[in-house]
């Protein structure tokens, strides 16, 4: 999201608008989409929360669970947007700068609604986490490897970690199933993949490869490549349980 | 007025609002006493943690109203734990108007804890509540404490043994997922409420 938009960038840059808020949210719905997440990217890089106005809106409209990030950096923004009816709020750039944010949501609202979105880039034998990352220009290596960090979010109350693979974003090659195997083989709590998914069969890897709990997708949704309903159909026939 | 929503100081009653408004269904958020004991449904909510949710009930008189309503009662996910008589979640008393007690689930490869997801309901008995809707529908779960599958239990689900994901005792209904983002299938037992 930008500017009331939606826009897709590749491996973090280039966003181009793909639609209104409202349309595609119902739209997503209408085919079966199991759950939303909106990221308002230039937020933390501006230094403001997330705006309000369309959270209610798409509120409204929405009768599946949809989760919000976007420049959340205290109880009182987290309270307003869930409040305005968001399920679950998602903390980035403001968790790498003040790590104790984590421990407040989560004793505030419960670990069930606080996710810890980490923008993960590969470096040397490791991956290192990245924070605002919504504009290039401002975007930077958080110093954290990205390991660690996964561990500490979960003490911290984190209930839910989206790993979005940087170096895959927006490229259509599959998910990087290396780095993603890793985050699991540490994390209990539920664990997202987002970052390349290029072809229906990019989503059965990951389930099966990874043993991630959710996969996230954005470029292949918007420009129609994939339909909801026919990646569900070939999840169920390969034997993942998904949500008719 | 259809049906009263406690508010019990956790966040997000928009998203239970608009899933009745979108029903045509006029509901009131209120934490009074009296408006909630004239109200001819209520809806327990609950976002947030045990014993704050607890802390406001009584502090509002509300704890003490709720065991005696006769009209139709649903609790929602920790609105619905809250029906029993105590939680683990920092070892708090509930209302006590169910006989049983909320347990933290525990993580497992495979099974991480928060619960979280789209799950089918199993082994359900018939309720008015689950009226029109196919055995095996799917509804959204988001929750860190459960109630292990009881006599009270309408249908369960299967997280690392069977929980309760319908509860019922005379007026008083209990359901652990959220049905107000839980689809078409949401919507239905919504409206089955409506109409109880």
């Amino acid at each position: 999201m930008r500017d009331g938009q939606v826009v897709k960038g590749v491996r973090f840059r280039d966003h181009r608008v793909v639609g209104d808020i409202l349309e595609l949210a119902a739209r997503y719905r209408d085919e079966g989409a199991d759950e939303l997440v909106f990221y308002d990217i230039t937020a933390s890089p501006e230094g403001r929360s997330v705006d309000r106005g369309w959270v209610r809106r798409v509120a409204r409209v929405l009768d599946i669970p949809f989760c919000v990030a976007g420049g959340i950096a205290s109880v009182s923004d987290a309270e307003a947007v869930l409040n305005a009816g968001a399920e679950k709020i998602s903390v980035n750039s403001p968790a790498l700068a003040d790590p104790s944010l984590i421990d407040r949501l989560s004793r505030r609202f419960g670990s069930q609604c606080v996710v810890v979105g980490i923008d993960s880039e590969r470096a040397g034998e490791g991956y290192r986490a990245y924070r605002l990352t919504g504009d290039p220009r401002r975007a930077r290596e958080s110093g954290r490897d990205v390991l660690q960090w996964a561990r500490e979010v979960q003490q911290r109350g984190a209930g839910e970690i989206v790993l979005n693979c940087m170096g895959s974003d927006g490229v259509r090659r599959g998910y990087d199933i290396e780095q993603l195997r890793a985050v699991r083989g540490i994390c209990q709590v539920p664990l997202v993949a987002s970052g390349g998914a290029g072809e229906i069969g990019h989503f059965a890897s990951v389930f099966r490869e990874a043993g991630v709990d959710a996969a996230l997708a954005a470029s292949v949704f918007h420009s129609g490549a994939i339909a909801i309903p026919d990646l569900k159909r070939a999840l169920r026939s390969a034997g993942i349980e998904v949500r008719p | 007025m259809d049906a009263a929503i406690i508010d019990s100081g956790g966040a997000n009653l928009a998203s239970l609002q608009f899933a009745f408004e979108r029903l045509g269904a006029k509901t009131r958020v209120t934490a009074d006493a009296i408006e909630i004991a004239a109200a001819p449904r209520i809806v327990l909510p609950g976002v947030g943690c045990a014993t704050d949710a607890m802390e406001r009930l009584r502090r509002s008189a509300i704890a003490a109203l709720l065991p005696s309503l006769t009209q139709p009662v649903l609790g929602i996910c920790l609105g619905m734990q809250l029906l029993f008589e105590r939680s683990e979640e920092g070892s708090t008393p509930c209302l006590g108007i169910l006989r049983g007690e909320v347990r933290r689930l525990t993580a497992a490869p495979g099974r991480p804890v928060p619960h979280m997801g789209w799950n089918r309901l199993e082994d359900w008995k018939a309720d008015p509540l689950l009226a029109g809707l196919a055995p095996g529908a799917y509804f959204y779960f988001v929750h860190g404490y459960g109630v292990p599958a009881c006599e009270l239990t309408v249908a369960q689900v299967e997280y690392g043994g069977a929980l309760s994901a319908v509860v019922r005792q005379d007026n008083f209904w209990g359901v652990q997922f959220h049905p107000e983002r839980s689809a078409a299938g949401g919507a239905r037992l919504l409206s089955n409420f409506l109409n109880l």
